[in-house]
C-alpha cells in the first residue's frame, strides 16, 4: 500500500474552505488539518506568528504516542484530545483513518461550541479527504515524471 | 511518506536518523541547523529528558531548494537512542522516506550499534517497510576518537550490501552534510521511480 499524500489545487481549496467555515462558525482562533505523518494540508484563521510546521509535527507525534497508549490498553484509538490552557486551548480529533484536525480556541469560544460545530463539519471534511486519498495513482505520479535525473543531480550540485 | 502539495508547490519528505544512545544523531541535526540559512530552516524542536537525552524525537524542517518549481523540504527526525524507548522509536519511523543509521565508531559501542541496527530492521518491518528497499545511508560517527574501530571492520559488520556510507565527526560537521545530501538524493530518486511497494 502506498500512503503518499498528494494534494491538488482544487482539493486544497475545498479543504481550506471547510476549515474556514468551521473556524468561523466555531469562533475558533485557527483550524489546521494535517495527515498522521505531520504534513500540513490546510490552515485557516489567525495563524500569523504561529510556527505551523512545528505545530503539525508535534501534533502528529502526540497522536502517534496517544495511539500507542490506546493500543496498550486494548483501545483502537483515542479519537479526541483536548488541552486546556489559561488563555489558549487545543482540540485535536481524528478524521477518518489518516487525518488530524486541530482547533485552537480561546475565550471567544467554548469546548461545547467547538464540539457542536465539529460534529457538523466532520462529514464534509471526511468526504473531501476520501476524494484526495482515492485519487488514482497514475495521476499522483505526474510531477515526478517531469523531473529528470539531471534535475536531481543539479539540485545536489549546489551548495 | 512523502507529501506533494500542488497548491503550494511543495514536496515534503521525512528522513529519520536512527542509532544507539549517544551516537550523535541530535548533534547531526544541531550542526545542520547551525549551518543552514535562516530562510531555509524552521525551528528545531528537541523533546528531551531533564538530562538532555532525546525522549520522543528531535525535529528539524529544512528546505534544500526547488526542483521544477517545487520547493523541496525535508523533515529531519531523530529517534531516542536508549534501548528503553523502543516504543517511541517505532512511532517516529512511521511514514519514513529515508533512513540514516548513525553508528558510534568506538569499540565499546559495537554491541549497542548491532542491537540498534536490529531494532531498526524490526521496527521498519512492523510498519510494512523493508530496509533493503528504502533510501538508506550509514554514517560512522566519532571517527576522531582514539578508540574508533577500523572502517573496514565496521563496513563488514554493518554494510554487507555496500550502501553509501560516510565517516563523520558530527560536532565539527565532518561528513554531516555529505550524509544528508546522499540520503536526500536517494529519496528523490526513489520518489521519481515511484515503484516502491510495502511488504505486507
Amino acid at each position: 500500500m502506498n500512503t503518499q499524500t498528494v494534494l491538488f489545487e482544487e482539493d486544497s481549496k475545498r479543504l481550506s474552505q471547510a476549515c474556514l467555515n468551521l473556524q468561523q462558525e466555531a469562533y475558533a482562533r485557527a483550524v489546521f488539518l494535517l495527515d498522521k505523518d505531520g504534513q500540513l494540508l490546510a490552515n485557516e484563521g489567525e495563524i500569523d506568528g504561529l510556527d505551523t510546521t512545528s505545530l503539525a509535527s508535534l501534533t502528529a507525534g502526540n497522536i502517534a504516542a496517544t495511539g500507542g497508549l490506546a493500543k496498550l490498553l486494548g483501545e483502537k484509538e483515542f479519537p479526541v484530545q483536548v488541552h486546556e490552557g489559561d488563555k489558549e486551548s487545543i482540540h485535536i480529533s481524528l478524521i477518518g483513518e489518516r487525518l488530524i484536525l486541530v482547533i485552537l480556541f480561546d475565550q471567544r469560544s467554548s469546548l461545547g461550541l467547538i464540539r457542536l460545530k465539529l460534529k457538523h463539519a466532520y462529514q464534509d471534511i471526511l468526504e473531501i479527504s476520501q476524494d484526495i486519498f482515492d485519487k488514482p495513482k497514475e495521476e499522483m505520479k505526474s510531477v515526478f515524471s517531469e523531473i529528470t535525473d539531471d534535475d536531481i543531480d543539479d539540485f545536489f550540485g549546489l551548495d | 511518506m512523502s507529501f506533494i502539495n500542488y497548491s503550494s508547490r511543495e514536496i515534503n519528505c521525512k528522513i529519520v536518523y536512527y542509532g544507539p544512545g549517544l551516537c550523535g544523531k541530535t548533534t547531526n541535526l544541531q550542526y545542520i541547523y547551525s549551518k543552514t540559512n535562516p530562510e531555509a530552516k524552521g525551528k528545531m524542536i528537541s523533546l528531551e529528558t531533564g538530562t538532555e537525552r532525546t525522549l520522543l524525537f528531535d525535529f528539524l524542517p529544512i528546505s534544500l531548494g526547488e526542483i521544477r518549481g517545487f520547493k523541496t523540504r525535508f523533515h529531519l527526525f531523530t529517534v531516542p537512542g536508549q534501548v528503553f524507548y523502543d516504543a517511541s522509536r517505532k512511532l517516529i519511523l512511521k511514514g519514513v522516506d529515508g533512513v540514516v543509521f548513525v553508528a558510534d565508531s568506538q569499540v565499546e559501542r559495537l554491541d549497542a550499534n548491532i542491537e540498534s541496527f536490529e531494532s531498526l530492521v524490526n521496527n521498519l518491518k512492523e510498519h510494512g517497510e523493508d530496509l533493503e528497499k528504502l533510501p538508506f545511508v550509514i554514517q560512522y560517527n566519532k571517527r576522531d576518537l582514539p578508540n574508533a574501530v577500523d572502517l573496514s571492520y565496521l563496513e563488514e559488520v554493518f554494510n554487507p550490501r555496500g550502501v553509501q556510507s560516510f565517516e563523520a565527526v558530527a560536532p565539527t560537521g565532518q561528513g554531516v552534510f555529505d550524509t544528508l545530501k546522499a540520503v536526500a538524493k536517494q529519496v528523490l530518486v526513489e520518489l521519481k521511480r515511484g515503484d516502491r511497494q510495502k511488504t505486507p
